[in-house]
Order: C-alpha cells, then structure tokens, then sequence
C-alpha cells in the first residue's frame, strides 16, 4: 500500500482540546506511502464522510486510516464510507486517539506527540493488510425449539407463523409445561389454561411445526446456520400415529395409585395415561416404573381393550436426526428441593417440615389444588383430611435471597404468585384467613403493585414481615413461629396449611444441554446471555438463543416477550439463504501444522477441528488443525498456543502486529 | 475401640452421674475412654462471649493434648464441648496463620488430625449392626422422646452431624434397642441452658414446652446425650411443674443409661437411682 491516507478527527473538542490535530495531520502527511493527510471537525458526520470518500477517488487511495476514537464506536461506519468508494471494507484501520489518548492526557504537547506515534503505528498495519472477502455460509432455515412451555410455545409459533419450519423437542409427555398447570394468573386472575391450551392445540396443528414429545435433546453439533441435533425419543409404548386418544386404556387399567408428576404428586394417575385432558398430543404414555406388564410381563389389559392396536409393549427409544439453522433454549424451571439436602450448600429446610408434615406444601401443589383441573377439582381441601382449611400461612422466599442454605437471588414471582394465592383461597374459603410472612414486597410490574394491594386491603390477607423460624404439628394443626420484624414481635399462628414458595431453580440437565450448546452458564445454573442488556435473547453460541426461565426466574408475560425476541432473532438469521460473517477470523497453515492439537484442546468456541491432508489421488499425507470458518470468532486464542505459529488471525497478523511495534523504534 | 475421653467441666461435676453411665455403658461395648491428662476449659462458658481468641486457643490446647498423647479419636460427651472443639479445628483448618499464632499461644501443635465425636457418633462408630446381637433387655414398653436439644446438630457448618433440623440418629439407636420412639416437634429446641443460673424464668417456660410437647406425642421418657438439658429437663422438672400446674412425672435418662439397660446393666450401676424424676 503506497497511497494511503490518514483523516484526523477533533471530534468536536474531545480531541481537538488536548491533541493539535493541524499539528498532527502534517506529521502524517510526511509518513513515507501517505498519499495525503487531512483534518476535520467530524470524521464519522456527512460531509466528514464525504471528505474521505472524494480523497479516495481524487488522490487514487489504497488504505485508509481514520484517527479517531475507538473502533468499537464507528469501525462499521468508516468501513461502508470506504466500501461505497470503492475500496475494500478491510483496508481501513482505526487509530484511536480519543480513548487511548486525548481522554486520558492533560499535556497537549505530548498527547499531541502521542497521538502522532498512534497514527504512524496503524498506517504501519495498514500497509500490511489485504482485502478480505466476507464468509458465506449456507443456512438451513429450519429452527429447534427446546422446551415446550409457553416461551417454547410462543417462540415455536412466532417462527412457524412467519413461514420458517420449526422441531419442537419437549421432555415430558405433553407439551405445556409449568403454566398449563397454573389456576389463575396474575395480575389479571385470568384462568391459566385457557389462555394456554389454544395455543397448546395451534402447536400441535401447526403445518410447520414437528413436535417431539417425550423426547431429548442428546447431542448437538455444527455451527450457526448448520447444526444437527440428535433427539431420543423415549419409548412411550404407545403408537400415537395409531392411537387415536379416546381413553379405553387408561379407565381399564388397575394401577391407577400412582404420585401424578402432573399435580407434584397431589393427585394421582393410571400406569398408562395422559397427564391433563388437554395435553398436545393427547396421547397416552406408559409408566415402564410402575406398568404390570413391563415390570413382569403380567395385566396387559389395557393392549386387549385398544381398539385401534395401538399398545406397542415392545417398544425402544429411538434415536433421529434433525438438520436444523438455529436453536431457541426455551427450558424452563424447577422448584427448590424444600425437603431435602442437595447440591453443595443447598441444605434444605428441614424446620417447614415439608416432606413430613402433609399439610405443608409448595406453591406449584397448591396451584394444583386451586385449579378447576386439579385433582380437588378446585375445592381447596388440604391433603392430610380433605378439610377445608380455615387459616393457611404462606412463607415467600423458601430458598431465595438466602445465603447460608439456600440460593442468593430472588425469585422475582414469588411476591406476586403468593398474593394471587392469597385471593385465589379468600375467593373459595370466604370464612378463611390467609397469613403472608415475607422479606420484602417486589412487585415491581404493571398493574403488580396495585394487585399486591387488592390481596391486603380488599381480601384480607395479612402481611408479617419477617421470617418464620420453625413448622411443627399439634393436633392436627401446623403451628408456625415467625417474627413481625415491622412490630418487633414473635409471631404464633395456628394454621390449616401452610404454602412455602419455594426458589426457582433451572431445570435439571440444563447445564449439560448448555455444554453441548457451548452456551454458557451462571453458579446457579441459569443460562447466560450474550450481554445482559443490549443482547438479552442471543448466546456467545452463534445461532443459539436462550428465552424464559432458563435465563433468570421470569413470569409469564416477560417469558412470552423474551420468547418473541428470541423469534425474531432466528428469522433476522433465516431472511437470507446465506449468513455473512466477518472474515476476520484464524486460519491454520497445513503444511507448518504439526497436529499437536494445542489448539482444538484450548478453543473456546470447538472451531478447530481435526483434519487429515491427502494428495489428489487420496493418498494420505498428514494430520492437521482446520478451522471451521463457520464457528470461528476471531478471538486469536489458537494463535496464542500454537507452538509451531501456524495459525495466524486474518486482519492481525503477527507481520501486522510487529511492523506497527517496529514502528515506535 | 481406644478414644480419647474429654470429660469437661459437666461430667466432673454436677453430672457426674452422666459419666458413671457412660463408663459402665462403654466399658460393655469394649470402648475404652482415656480421659486426656491435664485438660483445661473448653471455653464454652464466658471465653467465647468476651475473647474470641481465647476461645479458640481453650479447646486448641485440647485438641493438642489429645494429639500429644497419641489419641486419633476424641469424644466429648458434652454437645457445648463438642461443637467448641471442632470450632476452633474448623477455623484452624481455615486459616494456617491462625493455627500458627495460636500454636504458639498455647505453646502446642494441634494439627487437626484428632477426630472428635459426639457421644451418637461413638455408637455410630461400635456400629448398631454390632450393638443389635448384644441387647439382652429389649426396651419394649418404652417410648422415649429422643432430644438432641440446640447443639448436637447446630451449628450445621460446624458440626456436620445429621440433618439439623429433622436428625434421626438418636430415634435410630432406640429402635435398634426394642424401644419405640416417638415422632415429636421439640428434637432441636432449647431447653434454656445456661439460663438456668441467670434467669430460671426462661428455661421453666422453655423446658415446659419441650416436656408438654413430649407428653402429648405419647412419650413415656426422654433421651439426651446433653448434660445440661438434662439438668434441665429431670432436676428442674419438678419445679417446671410446680410453675405451669401441670404434671409431666417423665423420666429422662442419658442416651448411655438406655444403651447400658439394654446390655444388661442395672440400673444402680449405670447411675439411674441418682436421676431425680423416678420411674414410675
């Protein structure tokens, strides 16, 4: 490059107070190869613009530098300038004499000197760049929606109704998750299921989307644009092609005393069945845990009464393959384990005495109990007696915001979900009392806080602030002793049942799915996004998006709102056939490499792969390292290992990087 | 079994029926406690409220005696005396430079390789497979509350011993005993402890709870493996009566006089006569 020209920008007086950009323009304007050197107020406005673009023209330039502030900030731009002008977007370079310089000095002489040697160092690294083209990759327009609770619904829909095919893969046997089971939702008190299950059915009739229920994801490779996801459907021994739904098996088979995971065990279930009326597909699966005929090949009765052959107890997981563009992580949550000791610190609460006491539940069981699909059928009957219970103490925060046992964030529902149920129970047990004791309200939301109020003013319930130290049992009523930290006194209450809310977690294996993702993860389990504010729904994976409680507790309507984002992100990737990426990325030399593989072991992103070279007529020469454009994002680590310097990152080249430190000398 | 036996200032003194029993109970089970020579205070009682690091530097020295002498195990029957010393080997183990400032204070080593055990533990260690075939007087007609009270399990971090909350350990060996023990709410409870010199107030109030609730879950005794709750709970009892008018009558017996009558060892020698509330 010999004709190369430099533009200094004053950015205002950003630069222009400390830096004498006159001063150092004509210092670069002796660099041997600069062509011409200019300076104006804005680099990055119109006519600063149009400045650069009528020099390239003019003075026949080959490579720019724009000194000015940092890359970060306006690369894109200086780069279209050059590219509308006819030169290559790569043969500019950025001097950075703002951030790097004029922010961070007082003395304008020397700053003035500063800046200078910053200019000389890029025009040094321009001089050795080349043109580079843009990577193009083939899109497979076709997404993966795992989990198939409302943010995996909605994702799935927003992506279908657009005209983009979409792979449902949902773990249990219906899709629906959490919120099908839910009674009424805040802050509206509008009936779960009924906002949910037309959506649950558009799923399922969808022409574009293929559901796998009862099924999981076991492994995920390629890159953004061409992934291939391997997904076991587990053995249902029900054909559901054949199937056709109408329930003979599951009224005539006998084990019907069987926990429902549906209710969280407040309900029970046949052996083989359907786990709520409304599922999509509603069709059965059986229970190899407890189904007689699998157990030891006995019953059998319910293969006798399907009319349409539809029993299949001989049947296996299959493994399929999906060739898929993009993934939406969409996983949801659990419930803290109150009961019991888990993983490291999480010891359980073993003073609620749930697990023992039966009249100690959790506020899914409850939501279970209040529902009109429940197994009380809504009747609020508390599970030891089937009494109505006259006096129910809710404890919010059963794990969050806890330190020593439990986890350290809120759980953001929780305050929300437990006035609800506050209403929810003064709605069916006039005569009741409801008891809330809780750490803080967070009712943060629209329409929230005025619901929170609704739950104590109108309904009655009443609020003790503080924390309740110890659940115990006399005859038959749960006594529960806390404190009302706002009065300064213990708290005794007599109760009938008692909710705890308990911390939500992220579902279990979804560290190991984020690993076959190679989608990051917090201490906590929750998956990370690719910046917490201006990339909420992206990962540091190419083509993977995260929405709902995978990421951090949520509700409903900011888990459809991700779910949507997340929608919108898979069709950016999918509007065109090809996907363009920045070309700045590794590169391997064959010949140099010695296939010590330092660098596959140490990528972050699993871009290295392992390659063999052959002649033309297959014979094999050698192993070596090859770089999957695909996934590669430049980050320069492989460089840094490779102890042969075979690999070099295209736009910082080693050559590139010593001529601009030679350059000080 | 060869253990190191730190009786603390309780089982010398206004216990020392607590240590009759466990010395005829033990002895049964072949486990042979050697009281440390020349230990001092566990720093139980004003050192951990006014000098925390006397508080430490008390059980270290201990730990370092025990060590000296050659003991690899070291039971302190005592749940106060317990929790002091594996407090101060857990902060020990924390920070080198502590063990360091306070080896030298105490002008003795304590590595943190002397294991210390709670008295549920030496039982948990001779094994109740091992103690089943031996019980030659099953204790079929009772029904023993068993009481852990507010230290055998707390503070979790530092004792590690059973589910602070909800432990079993002790219903465990009752069962292996022939004995039925109650499911109640009052296992980890205070029972007032020390309150007994500065206010009694509190732990007639306290101690009354622990005894109401025993009774009405169908106990017929109590079980605990704490000297002070059982100062509490039998010598005070008749006073807890005299307080809240109502009336308990509620043996409470050592969890070695229970392992000792189901071995076969009379009452006298296990030190039972000595307690204050009589069987009725």
């Amino acid at each position: 490059m010999s004709r190369i020209g430099v533009f200094v920008c004053w950015c205002g007086e950003n630069i222009a107070r400390t830096v004498d950009v006159a001063e150092v323009a004509s210092a670069s304007a002796k660099i041997p190869g600069v062509r011409c050197s200019v300076h104006y107020k804005y680099m990055c406005s119109d006519p600063g613009q149009a400045m650069i673009r009528e020099k390239i023209e003019r003075e026949r330039l080959d490579a720019v530098v724009v000194a000015s502030c940092s890359p970060h900030m306006h690369l894109k731009t200086f780069r279209k300038t050059v590219e509308r002008a006819g030169l290559n977007p790569y043969l500019v370079e950025m001097a950075n004499i703002r951030e790097q310089c004029s922010w961070v000095h007082h003395d304008r002489s020397q700053a003035t000197a500063k800046a200078a040697e910053i200019i000389r160092m890029s025009v040094e690294k321009v001089r050795q760049d080349h043109a580079l083209q843009p990577i193009r990759v083939p899109v497979t327009r076709r997404a993966m929606v795992i989990g198939g609770g409302v943010a995996g619904i909605q994702a799935a829909l927003d992506i279908a109704d657009a005209g983009y095919e979409v792979v449902m893969v949902e773990r249990e046997p219906s899709i629906g998750g959490k919120m099908a089971g839910l009674s009424e939702t805040f802050p509206t008190l509008d009936c779960s299921q009924c906002i949910l299950t037309p959506r649950m059915v558009e799923v399922g009739q969808h022409p574009r989307i293929k559901l796998y229920s009862y099924s999981e994801v076991e492994a995920v490779d390629g890159f953004i644009g061409n992934f291939t996801a391997k997904i076991r459907q587990k053995a249902r021994y029900v054909d559901i092609s054949k199937c056709t739904g109408c329930g003979e098996c599951w009224n005539v088979c006998p084990l019907k005393r069987n926990p429902s995971e549906f209710d969280f065990k407040m309900g029970m279930r046949p052996a083989i069945y359907v786990p709520f009326p409304q599922a999509v597909p509603a069709r059965p699966v059986i229970d190899s845990k407890t189904c007689a005929k699998l157990i030891r090949n006995g019953c059998g009765l319910c293969e006798k009464k399907c009319q349409a052959g539809a029993i299949n107890f001989k049947d296996t997981d299959k493994v399929v393959e999906e060739k898929i563009g993009a993934v939406v992580v969409a996983t949801g949550y659990q419930l803290y384990d109150i009961g019991k000791q888990q993983t490291g610190k999480l010891a359980g609460y073993g003073e609620y005495g749930y697990g023992k006491y039966k009249d100690v539940i959790d506020s899914l069981q409850f939501e279970r109990l209040v529902s009109a699909s429940g197994p009380t059928n809504g009747a609020i009957k508390r599970p030891s007696d089937g009494k109505e219970p006259k006096s129910v103490v809710f404890v919010s925060c059963v794990g969050s915001r806890d330190n020593a046992k439990g986890l350290s964030y809120c759980s953001k529902i929780c305050c929300m979900y437990t006035a609800k149920h506050t209403m929810l129970y003064k709605h069916k047990v006039h005569d009741g009392q409801a008891h809330v004791f809780y750490m803080d309200l967070r009712s943060g939301g629209k329409g929230y806080e005025e619901f929170v109020r609704r739950a104590i003013e109108q309904d009655g319930a009443k609020y003790y602030r503080g924390r309740v130290s110890k659940i115990t049992q006399q005859n038959s009523k749960l006594i529960v002793r806390g404190a009302d930290t706002l009065a300064g006194t213990p708290v005794t209450i007599e109760a009938d049942l008692v909710v705890l809310a308990a911390a939500m977690r992220p579902s279990p294996g979804v560290t190991d799915l984020a690993r076959m993702l190679n989608v990051g993860y917090d201490e906590h389990g929750f998956l990370l996004e690719s910046h917490p504010k201006l990339r909420p729904v992206e990962t540091n994976a190419g083509g993977v998006f995260i929405c709902g409680a995978c990421h951090s507790p949520k509700d409903i309507p900011e888990s459809v709102a991700q779910a949507s984002a997340a929608a919108a992100k898979t069709q950016i990737l999918f509007a065109a056939e090809e996907l363009t990426r920045e070309p700045e990325i590794a590169q391997i030399n064959e010949q140099m490499c010695a296939a010590c593989f330092a660098c596959y072991r140490t990528c972050p992103y699993h871009a290295i792969e392992q390659a063999e070279v052959h002649t033309p007529r297959g014979v094999f020469v050698k192993k070596t390292a090859r770089v999957n454009p695909g996934l590669c994002m430049g980050c320069g680590t492989c460089v840094a290992v490779c102890p042969s310097k075979s690999a070099e990152l295209e736009g910082f080249t080693e050559q590139e990087i010593y001529s601009m430190v030679e350059s000080l000398a | 079994m060869r253990l190191a036996y730190y009786p603390g200032c309780a089982l010398h003194g206004s216990s020392n029926d607590y240590e009759q029993s466990l010395r005829a109970c033990l002895g049964k089970l072949e486990v042979e406690p050697q009281e440390i020579q020349e230990w001092i205070c566990c720093g139980a009682t004003a050192a951990h409220a006014l000098n925390h690091k006397l508080s430490i530097a008390l059980p270290a020295r201990n730990l370092a005696l025990a060590e000296q002498q050659g003991f690899e195990d070291l039971l302190a029957p005592c749940p106060m005396c317990s929790m002091q010393l594996l407090k101060a080997a857990k902060l020990m183990d924390e920070d080198a430079g502590l063990r360091r400032e306070i080896s030298s204070v105490i002008e003795a080593e304590a590595s943190g390789r002397v294991k210390v055990l709670n008295l549920i533990q030496v039982f948990q260690r001779v094994g109740l497979d091992r103690i089943k075939p031996v019980v030659k007087k099953p204790l079929a007609d009772l029904k023993p509350a068993c009481y852990y009270g507010c230290l055998l399990t707390r503070p979790p971090d530092v004792v590690k011993f059973d589910d602070p909350e909800q432990p079993s350990s002790m219903e465990a060996i009752m069962a292996v005993l022939g004995a039925k023990p109650v499911d109640w709410n009052y296992r980890t409870e205070c029972c007032g402890a020390g309150m007994t010199m500065a206010k009694e107030e509190t732990v007639l109030e306290l101690s009354q709870r622990i005894l109401a609730d025993a009774q009405q879950h169908g106990a017929n005794c109590l079980v605990t493996a704490c000297p002070m709750c059982h100062v509490n709970l039998d010598m005070k009892q008749g006073d807890i009566e005299r307080h809240s008018g109502e009336r308990f009558g509620l043996p409470v017996y050592y969890l070695t006089d229970l392992v000792g009558l189901a071995l076969g060892i009379s009452a006298e020698e296990l030190g039972i006569d000595r307690h204050f509330v009589k069987k009725v």
